[in-house]
C-alpha cells in the first residue's frame, strides 16, 4: 500500500468493517509500527524521530472523543501545546481561539468537564483538542459516526469550515460513503488490507475498478435515488 | 476510671501509630508499582493478587507471630512492621490494578494520540482517573492494618492492643473497651482523613483540604499528651544509695508472659531496677515460647520463667524428678545450650492443680485426684495443657480418661468451675481465684504433676551484669505461694491496678525482709 497526500488535501478512508482502515490510521500516528515500510510527514521519515513526538505534529479524533474526564475542558484542548512547550499566554490565546471556531463560548464550557457534554458538544472539544498544536494534519477515526443525524450534518459542515479557515490535510476513516463525498477530495476504497481504488469519488463511480468496488457504490446510489424520488414526489 | 490508662496512652497510641502509618506507607510504595506493572501484564496480575490474598488468609495474630522466627527471633517492631505491611498489600494492590485496568480504552489511546509518552499517561490520566478506587483500597488498607496492630503485643511491640491483651488477661474489661475505642477511633479518624484528602484533590478545594489537616491533627494530637513527660525521665534513685556498680541511666529490657502474675512480677522488677536508676523497656504480654526466643537472642533482658515450662516446652523432657533436681538440672541446661543464666528462685510455685468447688468435693467424695476415676465430670483447662506430658500421665495414671474435657481460655475457667459450668478445672495454684472461690486442690500423691517454681532467668548479656544482679538480690526466695496468691487476687478480684497489687507486693516482701534480715546494709 502506498499513498500521498497533498498538504490541505482531505482522503476518506472507506471500506467494510475489518478491512484495515484504522489500521492504517494508527500506522500514520505509530500507534501501531509497520513491520516493514515507512511514514514520511512534509517530506521526513519518521524513522528517527520518537512516536509521542511525531504524534504532537498530528491531530487525533477518535468515535468516542476520548476526553480525560478528570480535566476541564479547557485542560483537554491546552494538552498538547503544554507537551510542545508553549507558553501559558500562547497556550491561553490558542484555547480561546478553538472555542471560538467550534462555536462553544468559551466563557460557560471552558472550566466544565467533559461529562457534563452532549456528543455532540464532546466532539466538538475532541477536535478542538486536536487542533490545539496546530499540526499539519488531522487523523479522524469516525469521528461522526455515534452521533444522531442532526448532530452529524452540523459537525461535517463544521469540520469542512475549520479545514477551509486554518487549512490542514486530513484523513478520514468511514463506512459511510456519503460523509465521505461530502467531505473529502479523494476516496481510497479497502479491501481485506489493500487499497483497491484510489481517486476523486467521481472518478470511482465512473469507472469503479472492480465488483467491490461498483457494490460499495451501490447502496448510497439507491439511497440517493430514493431521496431525490421522494423530493420529486414531495414538490 | 481511665487515669491509668491514660498515663501510658501516649506512647501505646504513638507505637501504635508508628507501626501501622509505617505498615501503609510501605504497602503503597510495594503495592503502586507492582499494581503499575500488574494492570500492563495481566500474567503478572493473577499470581500477585494470588500470592496477597494467600497473605490474607493467615489469621493476623499468626502472621504476626511468625514474623519473629522468620526474622531470627527478633522481636518488637520489626515483626509487627513486617506482618503489617504484607497486610497492607491486598487492598492497595487489587484497586489499582482493577483502577487502572478500569480506564476506557479510547481515553488511553487518546492519551497517546495527543503527543503523551507512555509515562505521561500514565502518571497524567491513568492514575488520575484511577485515583478513587485506589484510594478506596488506601482507606481499606489502613482501617485492617489499624485494626491489626492491636495484634502486636503478643511479638513484643507496643500498641494499643497492650490495653486489650492485658484487660482480657487481668479482667479489666474497662481497659479492654477503651484499648477497642481508642483503636477503632484511630481508624475511623485515619479512613476519614484520607476521605477527605481525596475528595479535595478531586473538587479542588482547599476548604476540603483543611478539613483534612484537621484530621492529619487530630489524629497526631494524642502523642502532644506524651511531650509533658518527654525531658530526662525524674531519677528516683537519686537519694538511695547501693553500694555495688550503679545502673544509673541504663536501659533494661523486661518481659511479661500474658497472664495476671507476670504483670506484676514484671512491674515489681521494673520497680527495683528504676530505684536502682535503670530506665526500664516493658514489653508486656509476649506469647509464651517468643519470651524465650527474644531473651537467648538478648532482645530482652530477663523475665520470669517457671522450671517446669522450660523442662517440658525446651527441653522436651517428660520424666518428672523432685523439685529441686529440676531446678538444677534445668538451671545447668539453660547456661550450657543458651548462656542463659537462672538468676534466682523467687521462692514460690505457679504448678498446676486439680481443682473442684467444695460442694463438689462434699457431694463426689472428692478429696485426691485418684478420686476423680470413673467421676463422668467434665474437666476444663487452657489449651495447652491438654497438649502437655503432665495430663496424659496423670490422666493414665490416675485413670482420667473418661473425664469429658474442655479447652478454655485460663481467665473464664474459675468461673465456669464456680458457676457449675464445669467440675474440675486444672487451676494455677498461685492463682488469687482459688481463695476467693473457695476452690479445693485436689491431693496429687504420686508427683505426676511437674513442680513449676518461678525462677528469674537472663539473657548472656544480663547474665554478665554485676549491677543487675545486685539489685535483683532481694527478690530471691522472696515471695511464697500466698504472698504471691494474695498478689494475684488483688488484681482479679479486688480489681486493683496491676502497679498498685505490685507495690504492695514490694512492700510485703521488704517488710519480711526487714523482719527476718535485720542489719542486713550495704
Amino acid at each position: 500500500m502506498s499513498f500521498d497526500l497533498e498538504a490541505g488535501e482531505t482522503l476518506a478512508l472507506i471500506g467494510p468493517s475489518g478491512c484495515g482502515k484504522t489500521t492504517v490510521l494508527k500506522l500514520l500516528n505509530r500507534l501501531v509500527e509497520p513491520d516493514a515500510g515507512e511514514v514520511l510527514l512534509s517530506g521526513a521519515p519518521s524513522r528517527g524521530v520518537s512516536a509521542p513526538a511525531w504524534r504532537r505534529r498530528m491531530g487525533y479524533v477518535i468515535q468516542s472523543a476520548g476526553l480525560f474526564p478528570h480535566l476541564t475542558l479547557a485542560e483537554n484542548i491546552a494538552v498538547t501545546p503544554g507537551l510542545l512547550g508553549w507558553s501559558p499566554a500562547e497556550i491561553a490565546g490558542q484555547i480561546a481561539r478553538l472555542f471560538e471556531l467550534i462555536g462553544l463560548p468559551e466563557a460557560d464550557f471552558a472550566g466544565r468537564y467533559p461529562a457534563a457534554l452532549s456528543g455532540g458538544q464532546a466532539q466538538r472539544i475532541g477536535l478542538a483538542r486536536a487542533l490545539a498544536g496546530n499540526p499539519e494534519i488531522v487523523l479522524m477515526d469516525e469521528p461522526f459516526s455515534a452521533l444522531d443525524a442532526m448532530t452529524k450534518d452540523a459537525l461535517i459542515d463544521d469540520v469542512a469550515r475549520l479545514r477551509s479557515e486554518i487549512g490542514f490535510a486530513a484523513v478520514i476513516v468511514t463506512h459511510d460513503f456519503a460523509e465521505a463525498l461530502r467531505f473529502a477530495n479523494r476516496v481510497a476504497v479497502m479491501q481485506a488490507g489493500e487499497i483497491v481504488q484510489i481517486g476523486p469519488a467521481g472518478d470511482l463511480m465512473a469507472a469503479p475498478a472492480n465488483k467491490t468496488v461498483a457494490q460499495m457504490l451501490e447502496a448510497p446510489k439507491r439511497t440517493a435515488a430514493a431521496v431525490s424520488e421522494a423530493f420529486e414526489q414531495a414538490r | 476510671m481511665f487515669a491509668e490508662e491514660l498515663a501510658v496512652f501516649p506512647s501505646r497510641y504513638g507505637g501504635h501509630l508508628t507501626l501501622s502509618i509505617a505498615a501503609i506507607a510501605t504497602g503503597l510504595a510495594v503495592s503502586i508499582p507492582l499494581g503499575i506493572r500488574a494492570a500492563a501484564q495481566p500474567r503478572l496480575a493473577g499470581p500477585a493478587l494470588g500470592a496477597a490474598s494467600l497473605v490474607q488468609t493467615i489469621p493476623g495474630i499468626a502472621l504476626l507471630a511468625l514474623m519473629v522466627p522468620l526474622l531470627g527471633g527478633r522481636i518488637g517492631f520489626w515483626p509487627a512492621y513486617c506482618a503489617l505491611t504484607l497486610y497492607s498489600v491486598l487492598p492497595i494492590l487489587r484497586n489499582t490494578i482493577v483502577g487502572l485496568q478500569g480506564v476506557d480504552a479510547g481515553i488511553r489511546e487518546a492519551a497517546l494520540g495527543v503527543g503523551m509518552t507512555p509515562g505521561q499517561s500514565l502518571v497524567r490520566v491513568q492514575l488520575p482517573i484511577a485515583a478513587p478506587v485506589i484510594v478506596a483500597g488506601l482507606r481499606t488498607s489502613s482501617v485492617w492494618v489499624v485494626g491489626a496492630a492491636t495484634l502486636s503485643t503478643p511479638v513484643g511491640a507496643e500498641s494499643l492492643g497492650n490495653y486489650i491483651f492485658q484487660g482480657l488477661q487481668t479482667r479489666n474489661w474497662g481497659a479492654v473497651v477503651f484499648g477497642c475505642l481508642a483503636s477503632a477511633g484511630l481508624a475511623l479518624v485515619l479512613d476519614q482523613t484520607i476521605r477527605l484528602f481525596e475528595r479535595a484533590a478531586e473538587q479542588r478545594s482547599k476548604r476540603l483540604a483543611g478539613f483534612g489537616a484537621a484530621g492529619l491533627a487530630l489524629v497526631a494530637a494524642p502523642l502532644l499528651l506524651a511531650l509533658p513527660s518527654a525531658g530526662p525521665a525524674p531519677a528516683p534513685a537519686a537519694d538511695f544509695s547501693i553500694a555495688a556498680p550503679s545502673l544509673e541511666g541504663r536501659q533494661v529490657t523486661i518481659a511479661a508472659k500474658s497472664f495476671t502474675e507476670q504483670y506484676i512480677l514484671a512491674d515489681l522488677i521494673a520497680g527495683r531496677l528504676e530505684a536502682a536508676g535503670a530506665r526500664v523497656d516493658l514489653r508486656q504480654g509476649l506469647g509464651s515460647t517468643l519470651a524465650f526466643d527474644a531473651l537467648a537472642s538478648g532482645e530482652i533482658d530477663l523475665y520470669v520463667d517457671y522450671t517446669g515450662t522450660v523442662w517440658a516446652t525446651l527441653i522436651e523432657r517428660e520424666d518428672v524428678p523432685p523439685r529441686a533436681v529440676m531446678y538444677a538440672e534445668t538451671s545447668a541446661w539453660l547456661w550450657d545450650s543458651h548462656g542463659v543464666l537462672a538468676f534466682a528462685p523467687l521462692g514460690f510455685e505457679n504448678a498446676y492443680a486439680y481443682a473442684v468447688t467444695q460442694q463438689t468435693a462434699q457431694a463426689k467424695g472428692l478429696s485426691a485426684v485418684g478420686d476423680l476415676a470413673g467421676s463422668g465430670l467434665t474437666l476444663a483447662s487452657d489449651p495447652e495443657f491438654f497438649g502437655r506430658p503432665e495430663w496424659v500421665r496423670t490422666r493414665d495414671l490416675y485413670g482420667l480418661a473418661d473425664l469429658s474435657v474442655r479447652g478454655m481460655e485460663s481467665t473464664f475457667m474459675y468461673e465456669a468451675v464456680a458457676s457449675g459450668e464445669v467440675d474440675v478445672i486444672t487451676a494455677y495454684t498461685t492463682d488469687g481465684r482459688i481463695d476467693a472461690y473457695g476452690l479445693v486442690l485436689l491431693d496429687e500423691p504420686a508427683g505426676a504433676l511437674p513442680p513449676y517454681d518461678a525462677f528469674i532467668l537472663m539473657s548472656p548479656r544480663a547474665a554478665q551484669d554485676r549491677a543487675l544482679h545486685t539489685a535483683l538480690a532481694p527478690l530471691a526466695q522472696a515471695i511464697d505461694s500466698q504472698a504471691m496468691r494474695s498478689a494475684n487476687g488483688r488484681v482479679d478480684i479486688d480489681r486493683v491496678s496491676v502497679s498498685q497489687a505490685a507495690g504492695e507486693l514490694a512492700r510485703r516482701i521488704d517488710a519480711d525482709a526487714g523482719d527476718s534480715g535485720a542489719g542486713r546494709g550495704p
